[in-house]
C-alpha cells in the first residue's frame, strides 16, 4: 500500500485535462508500454505569445502516473513555453504534496513529456532544438539517457543508484547499468565538489567557464536556435558573445540575465561579472 | 466505506471462529512450555500432537512426518538447504520460472553462491513440460522443487508425476503447497513427494505457523538448531496456539474440500464469466490449464493494475496485482512473463481469489462496479482505441 497524500488521490480519481487536443500545437509522448506508464501530452499555444492556451493528457500507469500528469496541465495552462520550460520534476512531486520515493519517476516522467512537446513546438517552427548528436543510453531496459539521469541528479540532489533508480527507473530491471550509474554519480559529485574558483589558475577558470557554458547555458538556449561564446576573461569580468538565434533575438538581454548569470555565479563564482561584447 | 468484500484470500485469509476459539484457551489458561517436566507445561503437548494428526488428516500422512515451523517460506528454507546439507557433492536445483519467491529468490541467492539452478519453462497457460523436466534432472541433481499450484494464477501442477519423474532419476523432491492445501485433495501416502510446505494464514489459522512434511526415512537436516522440539528436527519453542489453530483449521479444511470444489468453484466461474460478458478485451491467465477452484487471473488489455485496485478499494473490494509499479519492479511479475503475457495485457492484470466465507452477492457487487473502473481507466490511457474504449 503506497502512502499518497490526498492531493494526489484526489488528482488519479478525478483527474484534469484529460484527452486530446485536436491540431495540436505540441505533442509529448514519453515512456513505453514495457515500462508499465506512458504520457502523451498535446498543448494549443497561442503563436503570439507562446501563451499555452490548453493542455490535455492521456496516460497509462499507476495512480501517481496519472496524478503526475494531471497537475502538470494545471501548472503550464497559461504560463508561456519559456515559462513553462522551467518546471523541474521536483515542482510536480511538490504540487502533490509529494510523492513516495519509488514513485518519484512519475513526476520525471511528467517533466520529461513536457520537454518533449516543447521541443516538438521548437522543431515544429523551424529551429534547431539540439546538435545532431545522439544521446548517449545507460539504462537500456528503459531507454533512459545519461542526460535524464544527470539532470534528475542535479534536481533532486540524489545521492545512491537506488535513487537514480526511484527517480529514472534506470537500472530497475536487469540491473547491469548499475555500475554505469554509480560512475555518473561519482563524476557529477566530484564535478561539484572542485576547488574554489579563486584558487583555480587562469587556464582552469576559463576551462570552468567553457563547461559550465556548453553544459549549463548552451542547451538551454540551443533550444531557442542559438549558443554563447567565451571571448574573454579579466580578472572578475566575462566577456560572452552570442551567436545564432540569439544574436538577433529580442529576448537576448533578458535571457542573459535570467539564464547565464544564474550559472555563471552559482556555479564559478559570486562576484562574477558578465558582459556582452 | 463500511463493508469490506475479501477477494484477496491467496494474500492471506480470515481466522474462522471455530479456529479462534480452539486457540483461545491456549492464549490464556494453558499457556504452559510443552516441553516442561510439570503437569501444568506437559499437558499441552497432548493437545499439540492432536493437532499434528489433524494437520496429518489433511496432507494425508502419518503425524510423525509433520515438522511445525513458523511459516511456509521456513518450510520451503528448510527443504532446500536439508537436501544441499544432505548431498554436499550434488550442486544442482531444479525448479520451475513461476515459483513463489520462497524458492524462486532462495534460487537466485544460492546460484551465487555456487550453485546452478535450472528453471523449467511454462507455456502460455502456465503448464509444465514434464519431458523437460526428466531431461533437467542429473547426476548433479540434489533436489526437484516445483510449487502444486501457482499463487498468481492458481494453476495446478502435475507434481505426483513429477515426483514419481524425479525419484525414477534417485533425486529427492520437495513441493510448496501453500496455494494447493485446502483447496484441492493432496493425499501424500499415495504420492512419492518427499518433503510439502504449507502455511496456516492461507488456510484460515492464524499468520506465524507453517509446516514441513519430511516422508519418513528421508534424509534430512534441521535449519534451525537449538532444542530438542520437534523431535530434533526443528528447535525453538512450538508457537502452540498457532499449532493449534492450524489443526483446527485442517479439519475444517478437510470437512470443507467438496465444498471448496462446488461452491468457490461456483463462485469463480460466476465472476469468470460475468466479466468475459461484461467487459471486452480481457484475457483469463491459465484459462486452459487445470487451476485452483478459488483463483482468477485476469488481464485488463491498457490500463494498470494499481489504478485498478485503488479504484476497487474505494469500494471496499480486496484483490491483488500482478504488476506493482515502484521503481524496484517495474516489470509485470516473472509469472505473468513466463506466460509470456503480452505487455499491453500484463500491466493491467488483477487476482481475484475467493474462499468459502465469500458470497454470490459479492461477486455481484463486483461484477456490477468493475466495468466501470475499466472504461474510466481506459478513457485516460493513450492505448485504447476510440472506439473499443469500453
Amino acid at each position: 500500500m503506497w502512502d499518497y497524500t490526498d492531493k494526489v488521490m484526489e488528482h488519479f480519481k478525478n483527474p484534469r485535462n484529460v484527452g486530446e487536443i485536436e491540431n495540436p500545437d505540441a505533442v509529448g509522448e514519453v515512456g513505453s508500454i514495457v515500462c508499465g506508464d506512458v504520457l502523451k501530452l498535446t498543448l494549443k499555444i497561442n503563436p503570439e505569445n507562446h501563451l499555452i492556451e490548453d493542455a490535455k493528457f492521456k496516460t497509462f500507469g499507476c495512480a501517481s502516473a496519472i496524478a503526475s500528469s494531471s497537475v502538470l496541465t494545471e501548472m503550464i495552462k497559461g504560463k508561456t513555453v519559456e515559462e513553462a520550460a522551467r518546471i523541474t520534476n521536483k515542482e510536480i512531486a511538490d504540487y502533490l504534496g509529494g510523492l513516495p520515493e519509488q514513485k518519484m519517476h512519475c513526476s520525471v516522467m511528467g517533466m520529461e513529456a513536457l520537454q518533449a512537446a516543447i521541443e516538438n513546438y521548437y522543431t515544429k517552427k523551424g529551429m534547431k532544438v539540439f546538435p545532431g548528436e545522439q544521446e548517449k543510453i545507460i539504462c537500456k531496459c528503459f531507454n533512459v539517457s545519461e542526460k535524464t539521469i544527470l539532470k534528475a541528479i542535479e534536481l533532486n540532489s540524489l545521492k545512491t543508484v537506488e535513487q537514480v533508480t526511484d527517480y529514472t527507473k534506470a537500472g530497475g530491471n536487469c540491473g547491469q547499468c548499475k555500475g554505469e550509474i554509480e560512475k555518473t554519480l561519482k563524476d557529477y559529485w566530484a564535478r561539484q565538489r572542485q576547488t574554489p574558483y579563486q584558487e583555480l589558475t587562469t587556464v582552469e577558470k576559463i576551462r570552468l567557464i567553457e563547461r559550465i557554458l556548453d553544459e549549463e547555458i548552451n542547451p538551454k538556449l540551443r533550444e531557442d536556435g542559438g549558443w554563447l561564446e567565451l571571448i574573454d576573461l579579466d580578472g572578475k569580468t566575462v566577456k560572452v558573445r552570442f551567436l545564432g538565434a540569439c544574436s538577433s533575438c529580442l529576448l537576448a538581454n533578458q535571457t542573459f540575465k535570467e539564464v547565464v548569470e544564474k550559472a555563471l555565479r552559482g556555479k564559478a563564482a559570486e562576484d562574477l561579472e558578465i558582459v556582452l561584447v | 466505506m463500511n463493508k469490506i468484500i475479501y477477494f484477496d484470500n491467496n494474500a492471506t485469509t480470515r481466522v474462522s471462529p471455530e479456529v479462534k476459539e480452539a486457540m483461545d484457551l491456549f492464549l490464556t489458561e494453558l499457556y504452559g512450555n510443552p516441553s516442561s517436566i510439570h503437569q501444568f507445561g506437559g499437558q499441552v503437548k497432548k493437545h499439540l500432537e492432536a493437532a499434528r494428526s489433524q494437520v496429518a488428516g489433511l496432507l494425508g500422512c502419518q503425524p510423525e512426518e509433520i515438522i511445525f515451523t513458523s511459516c511456509g517460506t521456513e518450510s520451503d528454507s528448510t527443504a532446500i538447504y536439508s537436501a544441499l546439507n544432505a548431498y554436499p557433492e550434488k550442486k544442482h536445483i531444479v525448479t520451475t520460472s513461476v515459483e513463489h519467491p520462497a524458492i524462486y529468490n532462495l534460487c537466485r541467492y544460492l546460484e551465487k553462491q555456487g550453485y546452478r539452478v535450472t528453471y523449467l519453462k511454462v507455456d502460455e497457460e502456465g503448464r509444465l513440460n514434464l519431458e523437460e523436466l526428466e531431461k533437467a534432472i542429473g547426476p548433479e541433481t540434489a533436489i526437484v522443487s516445483i510449487m502444486w499450484a501457482n499463487n498468481e494464477t492458481g494453476v495446478v501442477m502435475p507434481v505426483e508425476k513429477a515426483a514419481e519423474i524425479a525419484h525414477k532419476k534417485g533425486v529427492l523432491f520437495h513441493t510448496d503447497a501453500v496455494q494447493a492445501a485446502s483447496k484441492i485433495p493432496i493425499n501424500l501416502a499415495g504420492s512419492q513427494i518427499d518433503m510439502l510446505s504449507i502455511s496456516g494464514h492461507k488456510l484460515h489459522a492464524p499468520k506465524g505457523i507453517g509446516v514441513l512434511y519430511v516422508r519418513q526415512g528421508t534424509k534430512f537436516v534441521p535449519f534451525l538448531r537449538g532444542g530438542h522440539q520437534e523431535n530434533g528436527q526443528r528447535a525453538g519453542t512450538e508457537n502452540v496456539p498457532g499449532i493449534i489453530g492450524l489443526g483446527k483449521a485442517s479439519e475444517l479444511a478437510l470437512n470443507n474440500l467438496e465444498k471448496e470444489q462446488s461452491y468457490v468453484g461456483s463462485l469463480r466461474d460466476r465472476l469468470e464469466k460475468g466479466l468475459l460478458n461484461r467487459i471486452p478485451n480481457i484475457k483469463i491467465n491459465g484459462a486452459r490449464a487445470p487451476r485452483l477452484p478459488n483463483t482468477l487471473s485476469v488481464s485488463f488489455e491498457f490500463v494498470e493494475g494499481e489504478s485498478i485496485l485503488l479504484l476497487l478499494s474505494d469500494y471496499g473490494i480486496c484483490a491483488s496485482t500482478g504488476s506493482a509499479c515502484s521503481s524496484g519492479s517495474l516489470e509485470p511479475s516473472h509469472v505473468l512473463q513466463a506466460m509470456k503475457i503480452p505487455f499491453t495485457f500484463a500491466h493491467g492484470t488483477v487476482r481475484f481469489s475467493l474462499s468459502i466465507y465469500n458470497t454470490e452477492e459479492e461477486v455481484d457487487y463486483v461484477l456490477e462496479v468493475l466495468p466501470g473502473i475499466i472504461k474510466k481507466l481506459r478513457d485516460i490511457s493513450p492505448f485504447s482505441p476510440a472506439n473499443s474504449a469500453h
